[in-house]
């Protein structure tokens, strides 16, 4: 295990405490040191978007927190929920007195702590709704949608939510489109090499060289298969056979594409699969409205990549069109 | 002497300290084979704050407990802080404002924490958690406790059946949890949360089993 590190149990608050003072004009830290906000939240007559995970996936969680995006986050362990308390605290930080959307992926932790903060936020009524994001398509059938795990689709519904939130809508209409937007959004992740929690100090999986385990999780999860290692090609391919049917995309749908990198991953890799993707997609006249390609979602330093595709309608692309400003991802407006 | 003080705690409480720090390693190693091997890493952080927490007073039992479930629920996350924090405040609760703790109040301590830890999660029986300790050695408690056995015997019977609730982890597929992605091949090795639950409830059959002598 070689890392830039001080102490392995302290990497989260050495992280939070270095982030904070790069980005010191767009966040500020709360009462709760592992709650981070938005300098301007709350934002007065706006819904409050909140989210919060494990660490380890930078630029998630904390990277999302900015204008139009997510107000507060509550910033857990590496791959391990932020306790209770830590989402009730990213609520209060969020909340203008219009609600909080709490947009967050699907992870029994996650769902357990969020359940509890819920409680404890009602008792300061403070209206908290949610949206549990569930686009990692081989983590289940199709059958058990409740129980897909969340990925790097997570962002796009963020930037939807934050969007959304930003232009007036009140917290039934945040929540509806975030949904939707989750919804309508399919993932898939393909792993190269694992990575190690730096405290327990070595990888608790393996991917032999020159294999590839598809579908993995973002924690290392294993996937449907481990397989020789093909080329990007043949990777989109094997992408596109599982997620396009899904939803299903269609011949004539408007999409949104994001590549991640899983951590150690380079970009120019990414952009190589992503051309690729571009190919299979415009060969289906799937049109690609917007694309991001880069490192938005994490995994330590494993390699590998993850491919999210969202279908949109207008509503959608004017949330995605929308103006934005954080550090994992910022756009000026497209309309 | 059929009961233990509450003014006792602070024995209980860093028995439990111990128990975790001691096996930090090997909670870690068991959820390392199908989770991403920080539960013991977690479990330790937590039960340690707490003996900082505590420092060198005594403590009232129901206290104590308290000021562990408060951590666990403020400062550690994942699925075991709510699923201890439950279990500990319903443990702490049951307890609360008592002299001593005797066989019925531990009943009633093990019952409210297995309700509380059924409620949190959603799991059932079977479904490769701590509750498939916990179940099992709330139940035999409590047979033992009908049967007019002894607050030490009802403990033993606890212990027992703590330990084959624990085993019993190893052939079950995982239906909730990080592991449950996993299906089949969960099979074949011990849920960690069970491993842990199992260690717990021994260390207070043997402790209280220790303060009665």
């Amino acid at each position: 295990m070689q890392k830039i590190i001080n102490k392995p149990n302290e990497v989260v608050d050495e992280m939070v405490e270095g982030f904070v003072k790069a980005h010191a004009g767009l966040i500020s830290k709360t009462d709760n040191p592992r709650v981070l906000k938005y300098k301007a939240a709350p934002i007065e007559g706006k819904v409050g978007i909140v989210t919060g995970g494990g660490s380890g996936h930078k630029p998630a969680f904390i990277g999302y927190i900015g204008k139009n995006m997510v107000d507060a986050v509550a910033v857990g362990e590496i791959f391990s929920s932020p306790p209770a308390q830590m989402f009730y605290d990213a609520f209060k930080a969020a909340d203008s007195g219009k609600g909080v959307a709490c947009l967050y992926g699907n992870y029994a932790g996650d769902n357990m702590n969020v359940k509890m903060a819920i409680e404890m936020a009602d008792d300061d009524d403070i209206a908290v709704k949610t949206v549990v994001a569930n686009d990692d398509v081989p983590s289940a059938p199709g059958d058990q949608l409740n129980k897909r795990r969340g990925v790097a689709g997570e962002i796009l519904m963020w930037k939807v939510g934050g969007a959304k939130a930003a232009m007036g809508a009140n917290l039934d209409e945040v929540i509806a489109a975030a949904q939707k937007a989750i919804n309508n959004t399919r993932s898939m992740g393909i792993g190269l090499s694992p990575c190690a929690i730096p405290e327990v100090g070595h990888p608790n999986f393996k991917i032999e060289e020159g294999k590839m385990e598809v579908g993995i999780g973002h924690h290392g999860e294993p996937g449907l298969d481990v397989c020789a290692l093909e080329t990007a090609a043949q990777i989109a391919q094997r992408i596109a056979d599982i997620i396009l049917p899904d939803l299903p995309f269609n011949s004539g749908d408007d999409v949104a594409v994001l590549i991640s990198g899983l951590g150690a991953t380079p970009p120019m890799e990414l952009y190589i699969l992503f051309n690729d993707v571009e190919k299979i997609l415009t060969d289906k006249g799937i049109n690609i409205h917007i694309a991001y390609v880069g490192n938005y979602f994490t995994s330590l330093e494993m390699a590998g990549v993850t491919l999210t595709l969202m279908k949109l309608d207008d509503e959608l692309k004017a949330c995605m069109d929308y103006e934005c400003d954080c550090m994992g991802l910022t756009q000026f407006g497209r309309n | 002497m059929s009961a233990v003080p509450t003014s006792e705690g602070k024995v209980i409480l860093s028995a439990l300290i111990k128990a975790i720090q001691d096996n930090k390693q090997y909670l870690s190693d068991i959820d390392g084979l199908i989770g991403d091997g920080d539960h013991g890493v977690n479990m330790n952080k937590g039960f340690t704050l707490c003996g900082e927490e505590l420092g060198e007073k005594p403590v009232d039992l129901s206290e104590g407990l308290k000021t562990l479930y408060m951590i666990l629920m403020t400062k550690i996350g994942g699925s075991m802080g709510p699923l201890y924090g439950m279990f500990f405040k319903a443990m702490s609760k049951a307890c609360k404002g008592k002299e001593t703790v005797d066989a019925v109040t531990f009943g009633e301590m093990l019952i409210q924490a297995k309700e509380k830890v059924m409620d949190i999660s959603g799991a059932q029986l079977g479904d490769k958690t701590l509750l498939d300790c916990l179940i099992p050695a709330e139940e035999a408690y409590q047979s033992a406790l009908d049967a007019g056995k002894s607050f030490a015997e009802c403990l033993t019977a606890m212990s027992t059946a703590a330990e084959k609730g624990r085993d019993s982890t190893k052939n079950l597929i995982a239906k909730v949890g990080r592991s449950s992605r996993l299906g089949e091949r969960s099979r074949g090795v011990l849920d960690a949360g069970a491993t842990s639950c199992c260690l717990i409830l021994q260390t207070f059959a043997t402790t209280l089993q220790e303060q009665m002598k």
